[in-house]
Parts: C-alpha cells; sequence; structure tokens
C-alpha cells in the first residue's frame, strides 16, 4: 500500500487515546502525521517542567492543560486531524461513553492502578475494541527487553517490567520507543480488515 | 495438569488450583494483577474462588507504572 493509499483508509479512523503523557502525546503525534482521521484524546492534568524529558509540548506552555495544548501542537503538524478533547479524569463510566465508538484505544497512563481499571473496563464493557497499553518503560539502555504481547483483543507493549521509580525515571528515548510501537500497533489494526489485506499478517 | 499460562504451557503440580494459588505459586509478586480464565475477566475478590483446571488458558499481567 502506498502512503495515499494508507492515508485514504486512516481518513475514516477513529482512534482514542487515554491520556497525554509521556505515551499519549507522542503516541498522538505519530498518528496525526500519518493522517489518522480522528483523535479522541482525555486528559486532566496540566503540563510541568518535569514533564518536557519526555512529553509533546514546549516550555511556553508550562502550566496550561495538556489535553487542548496537545489539539494545538497538533493542529500545527497536521490541520486535517479531527480532534475530540475531554478535560476529564478517566473512570470506568467515562472509559466506555468517551471510547466506545473508537476503532482503537490506546492505554497512555502512568499510574499502574489506572492501567488496571482501563483494561479492565474494556476487557468487560467494550471487549471488540482493540486496547494497546504500554507496561515497562522507566530507565534506559536495554532495547532487547521491549517487546509486544497479545492477548485476544489486548495487546501489551513495554518491557513488562521496568516500573518508574526514583532512581529510574521515565526518559524520552525509552517512553517514546513504546508510544511509537503502540502507535504501529493501532496502525497495523486499522489498515486490517480493509480490501488491500495482502501486506499485513496476522499476529 | 497442563495449562496455558500467558500464552505459553505450563506444567502445575496440581489437579486443581485456585488462580489465588497459582499466583502464589508462581511467585508473582506484584501488587496489581489483571487476571483471566479462558478470556473471562477475574475481578481481585474473586481470585480465592476461581478454580483453574486442566487444559484452562490463564493470563496473569503484571500492572506497571511509567507513561
Amino acid at each position: 500500500m502506498n502512503f495515499a493509499e494508507i492515508k485514504k483508509i486512516l481518513k475514516c479512523k477513529k482512534v482514542g487515546i487515554a491520556g497525554c503523557g509521556g505515551l499519549g502525546s507522542n503516541c498522538a503525534v505519530a498518528l496525526a502525521r500519518i493522517g489518522i482521521g480522528k483523535l479522541v484524546i482525555v486528559d486532566f492534568d496540566v503540563i510541568e517542567k518535569s514533564n518536557l524529558n519526555r512529553q509533546h509540548y514546549y516550555t511556553n506552555q508550562l502550566g496550561q492543560k495538556k489535553v487542548f495544548t496537545l489539539e494545538e501542537n497538533i493542529f500545527f503538524i497536521n490541520p486535517h486531524v479531527k480532534i475530540e478533547p475531554h478535560d476529564v479524569k478517566l473512570g470506568p463510566k467515562e472509559v466506555v461513553s468517551i471510547f466506545k465508538k473508537c476503532d482503537v484505544i490506546i492505554e497512555a497512563f502512568d499510574l499502574a492502578e489506572m492501567k488496571q481499571m482501563i483494561i479492565e473496563t474494556v476487557m468487560t464493557e467494550l471487549p471488540d475494541i482493540p486496547l494497546i497499553v504500554g507496561m515497562g518503560m522507566a530507565g534506559y539502555g536495554d532495547n532487547e527487553s521491549i517487546k509486544m504481547e497479545q492477548h485476544g483483543n489486548l495487546f501489551i507493549c513495554g518491557d513488562m517490567k521496568t516500573a518508574i521509580a526514583e532512581d529510574i525515571p521515565p526518559l524520552a528515548p525509552r517512553v517514546g520507543i513504546v508510544a511509537h510501537m503502540q502507535a504501529n500497533k493501532a496502525l497495523e489494526i486499522l489498515l486490517k480488515n480493509t480490501k488491500n489485506e495482502n501486506h499485513t499478517k496476522q499476529s | 495438569m497442563k495449562i496455558t499460562l500467558n500464552n505459553r504451557e505450563e506444567n502445575i503440580e496440581r489437579d486443581l488450583i485456585t488462580i489465588q494459588e497459582l499466583i502464589e505459586y508462581k511467585n508473582f509478586t506484584f501488587k496489581l494483577l489483571v487476571t483471566k480464565i479462558n478470556d473471562r475477566l477475574i475481578k481481585k475478590d474473586e481470585r480465592k474462588t476461581a478454580n483453574i483446571k486442566d487444559g484452562d488458558k490463564v493470563v496473569v499481567l503484571h500492572m506497571i507504572s511509567g507513561g
């Protein structure tokens, strides 16, 4: 498939992104660059200086709401992408109401509790929508450990072992790898089940 | 009995085991988990009573912070 054909398919697709931090902002930007039709982005937080070591924001945006600032940054990258921003803290009810019409959902939280919440909610309430989560990306190096696992409609990207800690911070390179793995898997899922199936293979 | 644990075949030296016992048996020490038996989600409070039988497909996922 050439890029024009890819863009034509993506134009009709809608991706939900839960969290606009290190995983969410970078994953959203990657999908926006290649011409995703619509992004449903959700976050309640504001941009802090400590976020800039990995999140797609600028120094003049400190203190602003992540979700509206990401909308603005994406506009300057690709103004054709429709953005549906939600400035809310996600719970099970909001996950269902906000993401139920999405073709794919990206989990991009930092807290383990929130990861558990969205996995359990999507698995029970929206089982037909593929969910791509990031699990284990703190620290640096150890490229070989970063991988993807599939359990039905749940896709897990990361090293599945390294949690953040005082001396194991989340940093742009590894967080970016996992964010882009999530975007790459989303792209593969979105281009599958289309007429041009010859290039994709079942994982 | 033989089960599939996280997409891998696994031999468990028991005839019947709950998912909570399996977590202890495997020394899974992470606090936050998502558990499934045969694609059915098993919530935390059900783990002590949810039995795993021979041939079952079990998923135990560790929730890891960072993002």
